[in-house]
Protein backbone atom coordinates (compact mmCIF):
# COMPACT_ATOMS: atom_id res chain seq x y z
CA UNK A 1 0.00 0.00 0.00
CA UNK A 2 1.19 3.51 -0.93
CA UNK A 3 1.05 4.41 2.55
CA UNK A 4 2.97 2.00 4.01
CA UNK A 5 6.16 2.15 1.42
CA UNK A 6 6.22 5.96 2.27
CA UNK A 7 5.86 6.12 6.18
CA UNK A 8 8.15 2.64 5.85
CA UNK A 9 11.14 4.79 5.03
CA UNK A 10 10.18 7.37 6.92
CA UNK A 11 9.22 5.36 10.40
CA UNK A 12 12.58 4.74 11.25
CA UNK A 13 13.44 8.50 11.83
CA UNK A 14 10.25 8.53 14.17
CA UNK A 15 12.15 5.85 16.77
CA UNK A 16 15.47 6.10 15.90
CA UNK A 17 15.31 2.03 15.89
CA UNK A 18 17.86 1.99 12.70
CA UNK A 19 20.30 4.30 13.77
CA UNK A 20 20.41 2.38 17.21
CA UNK A 21 20.61 -1.39 14.92
CA UNK A 22 23.37 1.09 12.75
CA UNK A 23 25.38 1.48 15.77
CA UNK A 24 25.85 -2.24 16.12
CA UNK A 25 26.87 -2.88 12.41
CA UNK A 26 29.06 0.49 11.73
CA UNK A 27 30.67 -1.69 9.06
CA UNK A 28 27.54 -1.08 6.76
CA UNK A 29 26.96 1.73 5.11
CA UNK A 30 24.45 4.41 5.94
CA UNK A 31 20.70 4.96 4.61
CA UNK A 32 19.96 7.86 3.27
CA UNK A 33 16.73 8.66 1.57
CA UNK A 34 15.46 10.15 -1.35
CA UNK A 35 12.40 12.16 -2.90
CA UNK A 36 9.78 9.83 -3.28
CA UNK A 37 7.55 10.56 -6.63
CA UNK A 38 4.46 12.20 -6.31
CA UNK A 39 1.38 10.74 -7.14
CA UNK A 40 -0.09 12.89 -9.89
CA UNK A 41 1.63 15.73 -12.03
CA UNK A 42 2.40 18.65 -10.97
CA UNK A 43 -0.18 20.70 -12.90
CA UNK A 44 -2.73 17.72 -11.85
CA UNK A 45 -4.22 19.81 -8.38
CA UNK A 46 -5.24 23.57 -10.71
CA UNK A 47 -6.29 25.37 -10.22
CA UNK A 48 -6.27 25.00 -5.93
CA UNK A 49 -2.36 24.99 -6.19
CA UNK A 50 -0.65 25.97 -9.12
CA UNK A 51 1.90 23.69 -11.32
CA UNK A 52 5.14 26.24 -10.59
CA UNK A 53 4.28 25.95 -6.65
CA UNK A 54 4.35 22.08 -6.82
CA UNK A 55 7.24 21.55 -9.00
CA UNK A 56 9.23 24.14 -6.57
CA UNK A 57 7.33 22.70 -3.20
CA UNK A 58 8.23 18.96 -4.59
CA UNK A 59 11.99 19.36 -6.70
CA UNK A 60 13.79 21.99 -4.41
CA UNK A 61 12.05 22.46 -1.34
CA UNK A 62 11.40 18.50 -0.29
CA UNK A 63 14.52 17.29 -2.10
CA UNK A 64 16.69 20.38 0.48
CA UNK A 65 15.14 18.63 3.37
CA UNK A 66 16.16 15.45 2.30
CA UNK A 67 19.74 16.68 1.06
CA UNK A 68 20.10 18.19 4.60
CA UNK A 69 18.86 15.33 6.49
CA UNK A 70 21.40 12.90 4.87
CA UNK A 71 23.42 15.52 5.51
CA UNK A 72 23.24 15.16 8.92
CA UNK A 73 22.24 11.34 9.19
CA UNK A 74 26.08 11.36 8.16
CA UNK A 75 27.46 13.45 10.52
CA UNK A 76 25.57 11.62 13.54
CA UNK A 77 26.96 8.51 12.35
CA UNK A 78 30.19 10.09 12.29
CA UNK A 79 30.07 11.62 15.78
CA UNK A 80 28.43 8.63 17.41
CA UNK A 81 31.16 6.04 16.02
CA UNK A 82 33.60 8.54 17.84
CA UNK A 83 31.85 8.75 20.90
CA UNK A 84 31.77 12.83 20.05
CA UNK A 85 28.35 13.50 22.48
CA UNK A 86 28.78 17.64 21.79
CA UNK A 87 28.44 16.92 18.20
CA UNK A 88 25.73 14.72 18.68
CA UNK A 89 23.41 16.90 20.40
CA UNK A 90 24.54 19.65 18.43
CA UNK A 91 22.95 17.82 14.94
CA UNK A 92 19.37 17.41 16.70
CA UNK A 93 17.76 20.88 15.52
CA UNK A 94 19.04 20.16 12.08
CA UNK A 95 17.61 16.36 12.05
CA UNK A 96 14.28 17.69 13.80
CA UNK A 97 14.40 20.37 11.16
CA UNK A 98 15.20 18.19 7.79
CA UNK A 99 13.90 14.44 9.05
CA UNK A 100 10.67 16.73 10.00
CA UNK A 101 10.55 18.19 6.53
CA UNK A 102 10.86 14.79 4.56
CA UNK A 103 8.47 13.32 6.80
CA UNK A 104 5.85 16.29 6.65
CA UNK A 105 6.24 16.57 3.31
CA UNK A 106 5.95 13.07 2.59
CA UNK A 107 2.65 12.96 4.12
CA UNK A 108 1.52 15.76 2.46
CA UNK A 109 1.67 14.68 -0.87
CA UNK A 110 -0.20 12.29 0.19
CA UNK A 111 -2.89 14.17 1.61
CA UNK A 112 -3.88 15.80 -2.02
CA UNK A 113 -5.02 14.26 -5.04
CA UNK A 114 -6.43 16.29 -8.60
CA UNK A 115 -9.97 16.88 -7.96
CA UNK A 116 -10.69 14.43 -11.47
CA UNK A 117 -8.98 11.07 -8.76
CA UNK A 118 -11.14 12.08 -5.80
CA UNK A 119 -9.62 15.23 -4.27
CA UNK A 120 -12.54 17.22 -2.54
CA UNK A 121 -14.80 13.96 -2.03
CA UNK A 122 -15.93 14.32 1.58
CA UNK A 123 -14.78 11.63 4.20
CA UNK A 124 -17.27 9.41 5.03
CA UNK A 125 -17.26 5.35 6.95
CA UNK A 126 -15.50 5.22 10.14
CA UNK A 127 -13.36 8.81 9.83
CA UNK A 128 -16.80 10.45 8.40
CA UNK A 129 -18.90 9.35 11.83
CA UNK A 130 -15.79 10.10 13.69
CA UNK A 131 -15.42 13.68 12.54
CA UNK A 132 -19.23 14.20 13.06
CA UNK A 133 -18.83 12.97 16.60
CA UNK A 134 -16.06 14.92 18.00
CA UNK A 135 -16.35 18.59 16.04
CA UNK A 136 -20.17 18.44 15.30
CA UNK A 137 -19.88 18.25 11.54
CA UNK A 138 -17.69 18.20 8.36
CA UNK A 139 -17.71 22.06 8.08
CA UNK A 140 -16.99 22.57 11.63
CA UNK A 141 -13.79 20.99 11.59
CA UNK A 142 -12.96 22.73 8.20
CA UNK A 143 -13.97 25.90 9.86
CA UNK A 144 -11.63 25.06 12.96
CA UNK A 145 -8.48 24.17 11.19
CA UNK A 146 -9.00 27.08 8.47
CA UNK A 147 -8.57 29.55 11.48
CA UNK A 148 -6.07 27.71 13.57
CA UNK A 149 -4.08 27.41 10.08
CA UNK A 150 -4.49 30.91 9.45
CA UNK A 151 -3.41 31.89 13.26
CA UNK A 152 -0.31 29.88 12.85
CA UNK A 153 3.00 32.36 13.21
CA UNK A 154 5.59 32.34 10.83
CA UNK A 155 5.97 29.00 9.07
CA UNK A 156 4.49 25.38 10.55
CA UNK A 157 2.17 23.55 9.64
CA UNK A 158 -1.39 22.70 10.83
CA UNK A 159 -2.64 18.88 11.34
CA UNK A 160 -5.50 16.43 11.79
CA UNK A 161 -4.47 14.06 14.06
CA UNK A 162 -5.69 10.49 15.54
CA UNK A 163 -4.47 10.20 19.11
CA UNK A 164 -4.71 6.41 18.53
CA UNK A 165 -4.63 5.76 22.88
CA UNK A 166 -7.65 7.99 23.11
CA UNK A 167 -9.07 6.75 19.73
CA UNK A 168 -10.32 10.76 19.64
CA UNK A 169 -9.55 13.09 16.81
CA UNK A 170 -7.78 16.40 17.19
CA UNK A 171 -6.58 19.45 15.25
CA UNK A 172 -2.92 20.75 16.08
CA UNK A 173 -0.28 22.91 14.59
CA UNK A 174 3.64 22.89 14.86
CA UNK A 175 6.15 25.35 14.41
CA UNK A 176 8.49 25.10 11.67
CA UNK A 177 9.42 21.34 10.64
CA UNK A 178 8.50 20.07 13.83
CA UNK A 179 6.78 17.20 12.41
CA UNK A 180 3.43 16.12 13.99
CA UNK A 181 4.95 13.47 16.71
CA UNK A 182 7.00 16.28 18.39
CA UNK A 183 3.12 17.17 20.05
CA UNK A 184 2.37 13.59 21.44
CA UNK A 185 3.75 9.86 21.15
CA UNK A 186 0.19 8.69 20.25
CA UNK A 187 -0.28 11.17 17.83
CA UNK A 188 -1.11 9.57 13.71
CA UNK A 189 -1.74 12.43 11.47
CA UNK A 190 -4.67 11.67 9.06
CA UNK A 191 -4.02 15.37 7.20
CA UNK A 192 -0.98 17.70 7.01
CA UNK A 193 -1.19 20.86 5.54
CA UNK A 194 1.69 22.83 4.76
CA UNK A 195 1.36 26.71 5.76
CA UNK A 196 4.67 28.19 4.81
CA UNK A 197 4.56 30.96 2.32
CA UNK A 198 6.48 28.61 -0.10
CA UNK A 199 3.40 26.32 -0.37
CA UNK A 200 1.00 29.67 -1.38
CA UNK A 201 2.87 32.61 -2.15
CA UNK A 202 3.26 32.56 -6.04
CA UNK A 203 -0.27 32.33 -6.12
CA UNK A 204 -2.35 33.37 -2.99
CA UNK A 205 0.29 35.81 -1.68
CA UNK A 206 -0.54 37.52 2.04
CA UNK A 207 -4.10 35.59 1.89
CA UNK A 208 -3.09 32.51 3.55
CA UNK A 209 -6.94 31.71 4.28
CA UNK A 210 -7.97 31.58 0.30
CA UNK A 211 -5.20 29.21 0.13
CA UNK A 212 -6.28 27.39 3.66
CA UNK A 213 -9.98 27.98 1.99
CA UNK A 214 -9.00 26.11 -1.36
CA UNK A 215 -7.28 22.92 -0.08
CA UNK A 216 -10.21 21.26 0.81
CA UNK A 217 -10.73 20.94 -2.89
CA UNK A 218 -8.25 18.72 -3.43
CA UNK A 219 -8.21 17.12 -0.47
CA UNK A 220 -7.32 13.14 -0.26
CA UNK A 221 -10.37 11.83 2.19
CA UNK A 222 -9.91 8.47 1.23
CA UNK A 223 -5.76 8.74 2.01
CA UNK A 224 -6.75 10.03 5.55
CA UNK A 225 -9.80 7.37 6.21
CA UNK A 226 -7.64 4.28 5.25
CA UNK A 227 -5.31 5.85 8.02
CA UNK A 228 -8.14 6.62 10.45
CA UNK A 229 -8.79 3.10 9.95
CA UNK A 230 -5.84 1.28 10.07
CA UNK A 231 -5.23 2.54 13.38
CA UNK A 232 -8.56 2.17 14.77
CA UNK A 233 -8.54 -1.22 14.11
CA UNK A 234 -5.18 -1.77 15.90
CA UNK A 235 -6.08 -3.85 19.34
CA UNK B 1 6.13 55.03 -9.74
CA UNK B 2 7.07 56.69 -6.53
CA UNK B 3 6.05 55.79 -3.54
CA UNK B 4 4.64 58.85 -2.80
CA UNK B 5 2.10 58.65 -6.03
CA UNK B 6 0.47 54.77 -4.70
CA UNK B 7 -1.95 55.79 -1.57
CA UNK B 8 -1.69 59.26 0.07
CA UNK B 9 -4.05 57.81 2.54
CA UNK B 10 -1.66 55.07 3.83
CA UNK B 11 1.59 56.75 3.13
CA UNK B 12 2.65 58.92 5.65
CA UNK B 13 2.99 58.30 9.23
CA UNK B 14 -0.46 59.46 10.70
CA UNK B 15 0.31 59.66 15.01
CA UNK B 16 -2.17 61.81 17.17
CA UNK B 17 -5.14 61.97 14.94
CA UNK B 18 -8.45 63.74 16.48
CA UNK B 19 -11.76 61.32 16.48
CA UNK B 20 -12.83 64.07 13.54
CA UNK B 21 -9.79 63.17 10.74
CA UNK B 22 -10.72 59.64 11.19
CA UNK B 23 -13.77 59.83 8.98
CA UNK B 24 -11.71 61.32 6.39
CA UNK B 25 -9.25 58.48 6.34
CA UNK B 26 -9.88 54.55 4.68
CA UNK B 27 -8.79 53.06 8.28
CA UNK B 28 -10.61 50.87 10.69
CA UNK B 29 -12.42 53.45 13.02
CA UNK B 30 -12.59 52.92 17.11
CA UNK B 31 -16.26 52.52 17.42
CA UNK B 32 -16.72 55.49 19.79
CA UNK B 33 -20.22 55.72 19.37
CA UNK B 34 -21.17 52.16 20.73
CA UNK B 35 -19.52 52.57 24.08
CA UNK B 36 -19.78 54.71 26.85
CA UNK B 37 -17.31 56.76 27.28
CA UNK B 38 -17.32 58.97 30.37
CA UNK B 39 -17.80 62.69 29.47
CA UNK B 40 -14.24 63.92 31.28
CA UNK B 41 -12.32 60.99 29.35
CA UNK B 42 -13.45 62.00 25.86
CA UNK B 43 -12.41 65.54 26.78
CA UNK B 44 -9.19 64.55 27.13
CA UNK B 45 -8.32 61.31 25.67
CA UNK B 46 -6.15 61.71 23.01
CA UNK B 47 -6.72 59.00 20.10
CA UNK B 48 -3.66 58.11 18.39
CA UNK B 49 -3.32 55.63 15.55
CA UNK B 50 -0.20 53.98 13.38
CA UNK B 51 0.30 54.64 10.16
CA UNK B 52 1.89 52.66 7.24
CA UNK B 53 5.73 54.54 7.11
CA UNK B 54 7.25 54.68 3.28
CA UNK B 55 10.43 53.24 2.16
CA UNK B 56 13.01 55.82 1.73
CA UNK B 57 13.16 55.32 -1.99
CA UNK B 58 10.88 54.67 -5.02
CA UNK B 59 8.51 51.20 -5.34
CA UNK B 60 11.38 50.02 -8.28
CA UNK B 61 14.54 51.70 -7.02
CA UNK B 62 15.70 48.16 -5.64
CA UNK B 63 15.48 46.44 -9.00
CA UNK B 64 16.95 44.71 -10.53
CA UNK B 65 17.82 43.28 -7.06
CA UNK B 66 14.55 43.65 -4.96
CA UNK B 67 11.68 43.80 -7.75
CA UNK B 68 8.79 46.55 -8.05
CA UNK B 69 6.79 43.40 -7.61
CA UNK B 70 8.09 42.13 -4.35
CA UNK B 71 8.03 45.64 -3.20
CA UNK B 72 4.26 45.99 -3.98
CA UNK B 73 3.43 42.72 -1.93
CA UNK B 74 5.99 42.91 0.97
CA UNK B 75 5.27 46.53 1.50
CA UNK B 76 1.81 47.06 -0.07
CA UNK B 77 0.35 44.09 1.12
CA UNK B 78 2.35 42.03 4.17
CA UNK B 79 3.49 45.42 5.99
CA UNK B 80 -0.05 47.21 5.24
CA UNK B 81 -1.42 43.67 7.06
CA UNK B 82 0.48 44.11 10.04
CA UNK B 83 -0.30 48.04 10.64
CA UNK B 84 -3.83 47.49 10.11
CA UNK B 85 -3.99 44.34 12.14
CA UNK B 86 -2.51 46.02 15.34
CA UNK B 87 -4.29 48.94 14.74
CA UNK B 88 -7.38 46.66 14.93
CA UNK B 89 -5.91 45.01 17.88
CA UNK B 90 -5.42 48.36 19.99
CA UNK B 91 -8.92 50.21 19.42
CA UNK B 92 -9.44 51.78 21.89
CA UNK B 93 -6.92 50.39 24.00
CA UNK B 94 -4.45 51.86 26.83
CA UNK B 95 -1.73 50.35 24.91
CA UNK B 96 -1.71 53.43 22.01
CA UNK B 97 0.29 56.39 22.84
CA UNK B 98 3.77 54.84 22.58
CA UNK B 99 6.15 54.70 19.73
CA UNK B 100 6.43 51.82 17.70
CA UNK B 101 9.89 50.56 19.65
CA UNK B 102 8.16 51.09 23.62
CA UNK B 103 5.07 49.00 22.00
CA UNK B 104 7.46 46.23 20.99
CA UNK B 105 8.98 46.17 24.16
CA UNK B 106 6.01 46.32 26.32
CA UNK B 107 3.84 43.68 24.24
CA UNK B 108 6.85 40.88 24.29
CA UNK B 109 6.31 41.36 28.20
CA UNK B 110 9.24 39.81 29.42
CA UNK B 111 9.39 36.77 27.06
CA UNK B 112 5.42 35.99 27.31
CA UNK B 113 3.91 38.26 24.53
CA UNK B 114 0.86 39.91 24.28
CA UNK B 115 -1.38 39.38 21.81
CA UNK B 116 -0.24 42.73 20.15
CA UNK B 117 3.20 41.47 19.97
CA UNK B 118 3.62 39.63 16.84
CA UNK B 119 1.85 43.08 14.58
CA UNK B 120 4.01 45.16 16.79
CA UNK B 121 7.06 44.02 16.23
CA UNK B 122 6.30 43.37 12.21
CA UNK B 123 5.26 46.61 11.81
CA UNK B 124 8.87 48.42 13.51
CA UNK B 125 10.91 45.70 11.72
CA UNK B 126 9.75 46.11 8.67
CA UNK B 127 10.09 49.80 8.80
CA UNK B 128 13.39 48.98 9.88
CA UNK B 129 14.44 46.42 6.75
CA UNK B 130 13.21 48.84 3.92
CA UNK B 131 15.44 51.46 5.96
CA UNK B 132 18.46 48.77 6.14
CA UNK B 133 18.41 48.98 2.46
CA UNK B 134 19.17 51.52 -0.59
CA UNK B 135 19.18 51.82 -4.25
CA UNK B 136 22.98 50.81 -5.24
CA UNK B 137 23.56 49.60 -2.18
CA UNK B 138 26.10 47.08 -0.98
CA UNK B 139 29.86 47.59 -0.98
CA UNK B 140 31.91 48.38 2.03
CA UNK B 141 31.39 50.29 5.26
CA UNK B 142 33.37 52.65 6.16
CA UNK B 143 35.27 55.09 9.27
CA UNK B 144 34.07 54.23 12.57
CA UNK B 145 31.41 51.60 11.53
CA UNK B 146 34.35 50.06 9.61
CA UNK B 147 36.88 49.50 12.38
CA UNK B 148 34.41 48.35 14.74
CA UNK B 149 33.42 45.68 12.38
CA UNK B 150 36.93 45.05 12.29
CA UNK B 151 37.49 45.18 15.78
CA UNK B 152 34.63 43.02 16.96
CA UNK B 153 34.64 40.53 13.58
CA UNK B 154 38.82 40.04 12.71
CA UNK B 155 37.54 41.60 8.84
CA UNK B 156 34.17 42.59 7.21
CA UNK B 157 34.60 39.37 5.05
CA UNK B 158 34.36 37.55 8.10
CA UNK B 159 31.76 39.70 9.87
CA UNK B 160 29.86 39.06 6.13
CA UNK B 161 30.62 35.57 6.14
CA UNK B 162 28.92 35.49 9.50
CA UNK B 163 25.79 37.42 8.72
CA UNK B 164 25.34 35.17 5.28
CA UNK B 165 25.90 31.51 7.50
CA UNK B 166 23.23 33.10 10.16
CA UNK B 167 20.95 33.77 7.43
CA UNK B 168 20.96 30.55 5.95
CA UNK B 169 21.34 28.02 9.17
CA UNK B 170 17.95 29.80 10.23
CA UNK B 171 15.02 27.23 10.53
CA UNK B 172 11.81 28.74 8.98
CA UNK B 173 10.52 32.57 9.01
CA UNK B 174 12.45 35.33 10.83
CA UNK B 175 15.24 37.88 10.93
CA UNK B 176 19.10 38.28 10.85
CA UNK B 177 20.60 41.28 12.78
CA UNK B 178 23.60 43.27 13.06
CA UNK B 179 23.34 44.99 16.22
CA UNK B 180 25.29 46.34 18.83
CA UNK B 181 25.38 44.71 22.79
CA UNK B 182 25.13 47.31 25.08
CA UNK B 183 26.47 45.45 28.00
CA UNK B 184 29.58 43.92 26.03
CA UNK B 185 29.84 47.06 23.85
CA UNK B 186 30.05 44.75 20.71
CA UNK B 187 28.96 44.16 17.39
CA UNK B 188 26.97 40.73 16.79
CA UNK B 189 24.61 38.77 14.22
CA UNK B 190 21.91 37.41 15.73
CA UNK B 191 19.00 35.26 14.07
CA UNK B 192 15.34 35.83 15.40
CA UNK B 193 12.30 33.90 15.24
CA UNK B 194 9.17 34.93 13.26
CA UNK B 195 8.35 38.21 14.30
CA UNK B 196 11.26 38.74 17.32
CA UNK B 197 13.39 41.50 17.27
CA UNK B 198 16.40 42.01 19.53
CA UNK B 199 14.95 45.20 20.86
CA UNK B 200 13.10 43.15 23.40
CA UNK B 201 16.68 43.07 25.08
CA UNK B 202 17.71 45.58 25.09
CA UNK B 203 19.88 45.17 21.89
CA UNK B 204 20.43 47.90 19.31
CA UNK B 205 19.38 46.66 16.00
CA UNK B 206 22.35 48.59 12.99
CA UNK B 207 20.85 45.86 10.35
CA UNK B 208 18.09 43.67 9.57
CA UNK B 209 17.38 41.37 6.61
CA UNK B 210 13.94 39.61 6.61
CA UNK B 211 14.15 36.32 5.68
CA UNK B 212 10.52 35.49 6.00
CA UNK B 213 10.00 33.38 2.83
CA UNK B 214 7.63 36.56 1.16
CA UNK B 215 11.12 38.36 1.30
CA UNK B 216 12.57 36.83 -1.57
CA UNK B 217 9.92 34.23 -2.88
CA UNK B 218 9.03 36.38 -5.89
CA UNK B 219 12.09 36.69 -6.79
CA UNK B 220 14.48 34.43 -5.75
CA UNK B 221 11.92 31.23 -5.22
CA UNK B 222 14.15 28.46 -2.72
CA UNK B 223 17.32 30.11 -3.24
CA UNK B 224 18.13 32.08 -0.21
CA UNK B 225 21.65 31.79 -0.97
CA UNK B 226 21.28 34.13 -3.68
CA UNK B 227 18.92 36.38 -2.01
CA UNK B 228 21.22 36.78 1.19
CA UNK B 229 24.17 37.65 -0.79
CA UNK B 230 22.50 40.04 -3.20
CA UNK B 231 21.39 41.87 0.26
CA UNK B 232 24.99 42.16 1.36
CA UNK B 233 26.34 43.01 -2.30
CA UNK B 234 23.97 44.98 -3.90
CA UNK B 235 20.95 46.29 -0.97
CA UNK B 236 22.53 47.02 2.30
CA UNK B 237 22.26 50.53 3.36
CA UNK B 238 26.27 51.59 4.77
CA UNK B 239 24.43 55.04 5.16
CA UNK B 240 21.87 53.66 7.44
CA UNK B 241 23.96 51.43 9.53
CA UNK B 242 26.42 54.75 9.96
CA UNK B 243 23.81 57.10 10.84
CA UNK B 244 22.44 53.96 13.23
CA UNK B 245 25.49 53.62 14.70
CA UNK B 246 26.25 57.25 15.26
CA UNK B 247 22.90 57.53 17.75
CA UNK B 248 23.96 53.83 19.34
CA UNK B 249 27.00 55.56 20.50
CA UNK B 250 25.34 57.86 22.54
CA UNK B 251 24.13 55.03 24.25
CA UNK B 252 27.46 52.88 24.60
CA UNK B 253 30.98 53.80 25.45
CA UNK B 254 32.61 52.26 22.14
CA UNK B 255 36.11 53.30 23.16
CA UNK B 256 38.50 53.83 26.34
CA UNK B 257 37.62 56.59 28.55
CA UNK B 258 39.54 59.64 27.75
CA UNK B 259 39.63 61.37 30.91
CA UNK B 260 41.12 65.00 30.10
CA UNK B 261 44.26 65.44 32.32
CA UNK B 262 44.00 68.22 34.57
Amino acid sequence: MAFRSLLGKTKPLLGFRPIDQRLGLSCRGLQTFSLPDLPYDYGALEPAISGEIMELHHKKHHQTYITNYNKALEQLHEAMEKGDTQTVVKLQSAIKFNGGGHVNHSIFWKNLTPVSVSGGDLPHGNLGWAIDTGFGSFEKLVAKINTEGAAVQGSGWVWLALDKELKKLVVETTANQDPLVTKGPNLVPLVGIDVWEHAYYLQYKNVRPDYLKNIWKVMNWKYAGQVYDEFTSQV
Amino acid sequence: MAFLNTSPTHSTTINLLSSHSFSQLKLPKPSLGRRHIPQALKASKVLSFYGLTTPPYDIDALEPHMSQRTLEVHWGKYHRDYVDGLNKQLENSPLYGHTMEELVKITYNNGNPLPEFNNAAQVWNHDFFWESMQPDGGKMPWGGLLQQIEKDFGSFDKFKEEFVEAALTLFGSGWVWLVLKKKEKRLTVIKTSNAVSPLVWGDIPILALDMWEHAYYQDYKDDRVKYVNTFMNHLVSWHAATVRMARAESFVNLGEPKIPVA
